[in-house]
């Protein structure tokens, strides 16, 4: 799968305090050209807070970041130009169709007016969702939604994508068409995908590589068999892996904020 | 479908800009930029647009609360006499008040959608585009005037029900229209620079109840600021309502007449536009940190 080193996300030493309250603490990785990358660790250990400054959404409090050789704090033009994002909540516009949807994106990611129809129409039946495109995407189901917001965040052919939880709130069947669907995104094309997740599982399905975050800070990264051969070998689990290196089971709990909002999510897919 | 090519497409502007950047390398970069910006402004009309389109019903509802202030409200103190509007009716008088009372409702209205769309996750997206936030901004305000002129429509047609005496010269249309889509870009964003303050439902809920009110009373939407006490009357002339309702009384109305002046009211409400959505570019950002 590696078919070159050239590094496409530095981070230096970032930083990230809200008040007292550190979220970001000293943080330093390389993503490389063409990996699919995944962060790894439950809610509020800092995964949203990294992507959201690597995607330019929030300031560093300190260090630096970069993506593909520009500085995410002082180059956010240039940043935005070369990355795709997929935030964790629904970002799709309910009241708006699918078609709609994507073609707004092209006209802000300022594709060549002769070209947007072209790139619409092909990102629909790549996403199989032709046959809806037409329809209000409230009327659409979580998977679908999903496999939109993947498609408007593509559509500019960006460098790197970035998901933050793209399966939160997803019932197992539509979580396991968007790990199908990432997969085929994987193997056609050499995009550099930068993931964050809960799910052991989907890390271990689908990331070359992977960070584990616990309050803040980087505790174990590489690829996931090296992580499982680093505390004893091939037979164990991620799980493992996460307790051996946090102490802590991998448990999702997160604010009533973000609780609030997976439940509401979940009440508008289902 | 070949998902992966050279990075970094530019629109079809950037390249024609590139032509002829060789030549006037600062006059095209800077005229690209600004075709981009209003292109990109226009895309977030036209979205808001396409949402009100599919779903108009929000239109027809908001008819009804302009109606029952001009029924009601109107009718009573036209028939008690008791605000001294300089010779004409109070139903007249009242008309473009109630105008640019709902236009400002319907405004205040869009900090609310703002934050809805943050906690939906809509909002991040557009962030983490390379688009101008001061063009997300403006789209938004502009958004909210395609709102206002709706309502516009709406208090034209029953204050043609209601036989109010209206001025029909074209210019003085035109002058409305601009009007209502300085006053409800001016408020929208108001609402817009509140709302990434504030940041939650409850809080917003709460700061634009306690705002709204005193906007609309302390001006002269439904009675004059003379009659006012001396301290409501320099709240009010420094409330950019007021000078919203002075052009829209001095344009609407048959023989209408404006107190402080048609310019002073336009230069007014494009200078607070201009400001807010200024500031409102810088704190957009910080809706979703």
């Amino acid at each position: 799968m590696q078919e070159n080193r050239t590094p496409i996300i530095e981070v230096s030493d970032l930083v990230k305090r809200f008040g007292d309250n550190t979220a970001v603490d000293h943080v330093s990785f390389v993503v490389n050209e063409g990996e699919v990358f995944g962060l790894l660790g439950p809610n509020g250990a800092g995964k949203s807070t990294i992507i959201k400054m690597l995607t330019t959404l929030l300031p560093p409090t300190s260090g630096r970041a970069s993506v593909a050789g520009f500085d995410v704090a002082q180059q956010q033009m240039a940043v935005r130009r070369c990355i795709g994002y997929v935030p964790q909540a629904l970002s799709a516009d309910g009241n708006l169709t699918g078609y709609e949807n994507l073609l707004v994106f092209a006209k802000l990611y300022d594709l060549p007016r002769a070209e947007r129809a072209e790139k619409v129409r092909r990102a629909l039946v790549f996403t199989g969702l032709q046959e809806v495109a037409d329809k209000l995407v409230r009327t659409y189901s979580g998977g679908m939604i999903r496999r939109l917001e993947v498609a408007q965040a593509m559509l500019h052919q960006p460098q790197v994508l970035f998901l933050d939880e793209p399966t939160v709130g997803l019932d197992p069947v539509a979580r396991k068409a968007v790990w199908e669907h990432l997969g085929n995104l994987r193997t056609q094309t050499s995009m550099t995908i930068f993931l964050t997740t809960h799910y052991m599982e989907e890390a271990d399905s689908l990331c070359n590589r992977i960070a584990i975050m616990h309050l803040g800070k980087i505790v174990a990264q590489g690829a996931p068999e090296e992580l499982k051969a680093s505390i004893g070998g091939p037979d164990v689990t991620l799980d493992a892996v996460f307790t051996h290196y946090t102490g802590n089971t991998l448990e999702s709990g997160g604010s009533y904020r973000e609780t609030a909002r997976t439940r509401r999510t979940a009440r508008r897919l289902g | 479908m070949k998902l992966h090519a050279p990075v970094a497409p530019h629109g079809d502007l950037a390249s024609t800009a590139q032509a002829s950047r060789q030549r006037f390398p600062h006059a095209a970069q800077s005229l690209a930029a600004i075709v981009s910006f209003i292109e990109k402004t226009f895309t977030i009309v036209g979205l808001e647009a396409s949402k009100i389109r599919h779903d108009p019903t929000d239109l027809f509802m908001r008819a009804i609360q302009p109606a029952l202030w001009l029924l009601i409200f109107g009718e009573v103190f036209t028939h008690i006499r008791a605000i001294p509007t300089g010779g004409e009716g109070y139903l007249d008088f009242m008309t473009p008040g109630i105008l640019a009372q709902s236009v400002l409702f319907v405004a205040i209205f869009s900090g609310m959608a703002i934050i809805w769309e943050r906690d939906l996750g809509i909002i991040h997206k557009f962030l983490a585009s390379p688009t101008p936030r001061a063009a997300l901004v403006l789209g938004k305000a502009l958004a909210a005037a395609v709102r206002g002129l709706a309502q516009a429509v709406i208090i034209y047609v029953l204050a043609l029900l209601l036989d109010v005496h209206m001025n029909w010269h074209p210019l003085a249309l035109l002058g409305v229209v601009i009007m209502v889509i300085l006053g409800a870009a001016c408020f929208s964003t108001f609402s817009l620079v509140i709302a990434c303050l504030v940041k939650t439902r409850e809080r917003f809920m709460g700061i634009g109840q306690v705002l709204t009110m005193p906007l609309f009373f302390a001006s002269n939407a439904i009675y004059p600021v003379a009659i006012m006490p001396s301290w409501l009357q320099v709240i009010a002339h420094s409330n950019p309502l007021s000078y919203e309702v002075d052009a829209l009384r001095a344009l609407m109305l048959a023989g209408g007449t404006s107190t402080t002046g048609l310019v002073t009211d336009f230069v007014v409400m494009l200078v607070a536009t201009i400001a807010l959505v200024l500031l409102g570019a810088q704190l957009y950002p910080r809706v979703v940190r």
